[in-house]
């Protein structure tokens, strides 16, 4: 009885009755009609978009109806794309921010990357003391938006070229401008925020490997540096690569930081060229710059997993739960020691320091002493300024301030909850439909908007929304709250997602069976029997997004009208401005709002570390 | 108070064939076991009876209602079946105590309080884990638990109590206590019972007739002592009996309607009574096949006893256990295991002789692998 292992079932004729039942059978599961409803959804809040962006870019629109000899409104062009690609402007706008964005980029990876495995490994592996402590400020500087790093970066290093001096230049010490601002700056500031990745990535490898692999390795008569070469680093190395491939798409895509640092000497990279094109014109030049934003993100994110996919699966888990040893690195401790406390002064204490100092001084730079400081900032009214330059009330007596608290709050509530609650059904549809055509496609369509940087992404959205579509069906939604609590919804898609599966994942789908077969319906199992298994992950999954959303300035940069300005953007606006002791404050009262946030998340266990950039 | 009929279930993953043509009745009041290795559709087969999971072809009947209808596309939703089902993981939500857990399908049934509340405390004292009412699931050790998804399981009344793999998460003492109170359970009961598990002596031990499953499809469906006695193939007599079957590969020739082996162990014949009706084997020419010996039906005496079917041979090792030993023996090429009921122990390589009895052998075609010679159920002369 030799019979084919592979073989389909039979087709069978379709009759009245089969088509009756199966039809039946398909609506009468709740189940389908969710998963048909988010696949449409999932289609019009990402294929669409991207599709519409697309076709802007080949469509003449009105701005450059004069450019265009002879074009009519909506005609089909290639103006946009060559005016990127093949004019006189090309070098300026597109080669050189490039260039710009690959050189932040790698240099970003280069020192990121072995700085942030450095401090896994002596962090997990080495007998350094004082770890617990450590492993917590290590993270700290993480949890920093790095807008509000760069904000400090300038509090340090501003010079004249801004207007007002920084610590430095106040101190008589000449800082040039290649140093305060520019490609320097940028790179110091995004190693600052993006070691985290590597640092996050390896210590969770690290943690994974038995130490019984490298004790063998001393039994077979290695020393230390030859046990690290051999054994501990070849088996992070997957890590190692992910974080890195992380590290360069992030850096490539980032706005704020470049935006901060760069644009007061004109120094552009591909994401701050990008928003000029967009806010002005021609906007279809825009859009194809973000196009080609996403191809270069995609191709890293598609390198990763050509490289990596393969050797992720090293199976380094042991089966005994054994205490790994710890290596002990003897008197190079202390030096290490030292080496860590250096840079969590450079990289978080300092910083914040003068950030927090420099919202107190009335002439930044200025130093410390009792007459240069004031409380002007915080509390102050332009009738008393001490200095007439200033422009704006004290934050708190500052209308613009607290509507873009209030606005900052509102959003990131209302969006982290849509998000949260969007997760956990996608991870519901793509855990239950593993396998299936539906649970992949979901999983597919889902994971889009992680393949764009934030500020590429925006610029979908404001090409889809910044007029009406069929007819007013899909109305202008541009200067709208709505538009950006949509864009900062679909953008955590992944993320919440990711979080709804691994959440999803720990509710076997026995549990849900087993109250199937005791007559629940499915509205019944869901409310009985997976939303209270499911409540802690969600909060957890809440949390994060929350904090997120709050502090994110990439995202919403493009969309941003002034009656919708977050604490992010105000601070981004006043930080251009004469005064940047009021965006200091506001990016301090921003840091107490995310640690708040942070604490609190850390109760419903949420883990730091599977937090996004 | 139940009688399944499966007919011609057919079903795919994919193009992935994992149920073929699987047809079964089990009777009222039965406790059927479906066994076999894992990944042979035993589980599969058990969710397409439950209703979680929709088989491509074939009908099923319970008490002569048709439940799945697979050529119209009709499956009965689970909850309608009247069966209940107790998990492999035992799937109790942890998040509700024992008595919320029992009480669960009951309070979806719509009974009133009072009677929920008689109906979960006669469940629990069917398990005998009344005090633990209370409780939540982690805060029980694992028997309990499992004692707590039976208890869900048959508070509701079920026609038809499908277990799959109940005991394969105890540690070896438990799941005796298990089995006995399982079997109880059935008796006081009454209810038809589907069996899964891979256990061949939790098979043998509890059920009334056993299904074995091969690679999706169902090899034979017997009494544990059928099954045990004359199991219809190589792979079947392999799988059940612990220490396992021996096969002697020999040679046998069927002339005049007797069957004569030759092997290392002996030369046989067996009459035309002996033979399974039905199955095929060469006629006047010679033909490989395999003589298969259970390890109790081999008794070593260490003086030649001078009877018929005596064979020296030498011994390989012996296991004493304790209640019986475990000999492995030599003879020409075959090696084969004896089981002694006795404190014994031997000498590696001393000399002995078996005593064998062909009744009780079984013979096999080795191109078929199938069973060509019964053994007896019960022993004539010895």
């Amino acid at each position: 009885m030799s019979k084919q292992k592979k073989e389909g079932p039979r087709r069978k004729p379709l009759t009245k009755v089969r088509l009756k039942n199966y039809v039946l059978n398909v609506l009468g599961n709740p189940f389908n009609v969710i998963v048909f409803f988010s696949l449409i959804m999932l289609f019009c809040l990402i294929v669409i978009p991207v599709l519409t962006m697309l076709q802007t870019t080949f469509v003449v629109a009105k701005a450059e109806l004069r450019s265009i000899p002879g074009a009519q409104l909506g005609d089909y062009t290639l103006f946009y794309w060559k005016y990127l690609l093949a004019s006189p402007l090309t070098k300026s706008i597109l080669w050189q921010p490039f260039l710009h964005s690959l050189i932040i980029g790698f240099f970003v990876t280069v020192i990121a990357i072995p700085l942030g495995a450095v401090l896994a490994w002596l962090m997990i592996r080495s007998d350094i003391p004082g770890k617990k402590l450590l492993s917590l400020l290590i993270i700290v500087p993480y949890m920093i938006p790095s807008w509000c790093k760069a904000l400090s970066w300038l509090a340090v290093f501003r010079n004249a070229t801004s207007g007002s001096k920084g610590l430095l230049t106040g101190l008589g010490i000449p800082i040039p401008d290649w140093m305060a601002y520019g490609p320097f700056a940028i790179i110091a500031v995004m190693v600052m925020h993006y070691y985290a990745f590597s640092y996050i990535m390896v210590s969770g490898s690290l943690r994974s490997i038995n130490s019984e692999l490298e004790e063998m390795g001393e039994i077979q008569g290695a020393n230390k540096v030859q046990i690290l070469r051999k054994i501990t680093f070849p088996l992070v190395l997957p890590a190692i690569l992910s974080a890195a491939i992380m590290t360069i798409s992030k850096s490539i895509g980032s706005y704020g930081v470049a935006a901060n640092l760069g644009n007061r000497i004109s120094y552009y990279v591909l994401a701050t060229r990008m928003k000029e094109f967009i806010n002005d014109s021609p906007k279809g030049v825009g859009y194809a710059m973000s196009l080609l934003m996403i191809l270069l993100a995609c191709g890293t994110i598609f390198a990763n997993q050509k490289m990596v996919g393969v050797r992720k699966s090293y199976a380094t888990i042991g089966g005994k739960g054994t205490r790994s040893n710890l290596i002990k690195i003897g008197k190079a401790k202390y030096g290490l020691l030292v080496f860590i406390a250096g840079f969590l002064v450079i990289a978080m204490v300092m910083p914040t320091f003068v950030l927090v100092m420099e919202s107190f001084q009335i002439y930044t730079g200025g130093g410390y002493g009792l007459s240069n400081l004031s409380l002007y900032a915080w509390i102050g009214s332009l009738d008393k300024a001490p200095l007439e330059a200033y422009a704006y009330n004290g934050i708190f007596k500052n209308s613009e301030f607290i509507r873009a608290l209030l606005n900052t709050i509102k959003l990131s509530i209302i969006a982290s909850i849509l998000t949260a609650f969007s997760g956990q059904f996608l991870g519901y549809i793509s855990t239950r439909g593993r396998g299936k055509w539906y649970g992949t496609l979901v999983e597919q369509l889902v994971f889009i908007p992680y393949l764009m940087p934030a500020v590429a992404f925006a610029a979908i959205y404001f090409a889809m929304f910044s007029q009406k579509r069929l007819g007013g069906l899909i109305p202008s939604l541009y200067g709208t709250f709505a538009l950006i609590l949509l864009v900062s919804v679909v953008k955590h898609f992944p993320f919440a997602s990711r979080s709804g599966t691994a959440n999803m994942l720990q509710i076997s789908t026995e549990l849900e069976e087993a109250a199937e077969i005791a007559g629940a319906s499915f509205w019944r199992r869901i409310g009985k029997i997976v939303i209270p298994l499911a409540k802690n992950g969600f909060v957890s999954g809440f949390m994060l997004v929350f904090i997120s959303i709050a502090k994110e300035l990439d995202l919403i940069a493009i969309l941003m009208t002034p009656r919708n300005y977050t604490l992010s953007y105000l601070a981004f606006e006043y930080s251009k401005s004469l005064m940047p002791q009021c965006a200091d404050a506001i990016a301090i009262v921003m840091l107490l709002f995310i640690l708040l946030c942070y604490r609190i998340a850390n109760r419903f266990g949420a883990d730091i570390s599977k937090s996004w950039g | 108070m139940s009688r399944i009929e499966l007919e011609h279930i057919d079903k795919y993953y994919g193009d992935n064939h994992v149920l073929r043509d699987i047809n079964l009745t089990i009777e009222d009041g039965e406790f059927m076991t479906l066994l076999g290795p894992s990944g042979c559709g035993k589980t599969t087969t058990l969710r397409v009876i439950s209703g979680l999971e929709a088989p491509q072809e074939g009908i099923m009947k319970m008490d002569d209602h048709v439940v799945i209808n697979a050529n119209e596309e009709f499956y009965e939703e689970p909850s309608k079946r009247g069966l209940n089902l107790v998990f492999q993981s035992y799937a109790l939500w942890p998040h509700m105590t024992v008595f919320e857990n029992v009480a669960f399908g009951l309070r979806i049934k719509k009974f009133s309080r009072k009677e929920i509340e008689e109906k979960v405390m006669t469940a629990l004292k069917t398990m005998r884990i009344e005090e633990y009412r209370g409780r939540y699931p982690n805060e029980l050790s694992g028997g309990q638990q499992q004692r707590v998804a039976i208890a869900r399981a048959i508070a509701t009344n079920p026609k038809l109590l499908l277990l799959d793999e109940p005991l394969s998460n105890l540690d070896a003492r438990l799941r005796i206590d298990m089995r006995a109170e399982l079997k109880r359970m059935h008796q006081e009961t009454g209810t038809t019972i589907i069996y899964v598990t891979h256990d061949q002596v939790e098979a043998m031990t509890m059920s009334t007739r056993i299904a074995l499953f091969k690679e999706g499809e169902i090899a034979q469906i017997a009494t544990p002592l059928e099954i045990y006695t004359n199991p219809v193939d190589l792979v079947a007599a392999d799988f059940i009996g612990n220490p396992r079957i021996n096969f002697i590969d020999a040679t046998a020739i069927y002339e005049n309607d007797t069957l004569k082996v030759k092997s290392d162990l002996g030369n046989y014949e067996f009459g035309k009574d002996t033979m399974k009706e039905g199955e095929e084997w060469p006629v006047g020419t010679e033909f490989a096949c395999v003589l298969g010996v259970r390890p109790e039906n081999v008794d070593i005496v260490e003086q030649d006893p001078g009877v018929p079917f005596t064979v020296e041979c030498s011994i390989y090792a012996s296991q004493p256990a304790g209640s019986e030993t475990i000999v492995a023996l030599t003879a020409g090429k075959a090696e084969f295991l004896a089981i002694q009921k006795s404190i014994a122990d031997y000498a590696i390589n001393q000399k002995v002789w078996v005593v064998l009895n062909p009744e009780k052998m079984n013979v096999f075609n080795k191109d078929s692998g199938r069973l060509i010679k019964l053994a007896a159920l019960k022993t004539s002369n010895k």
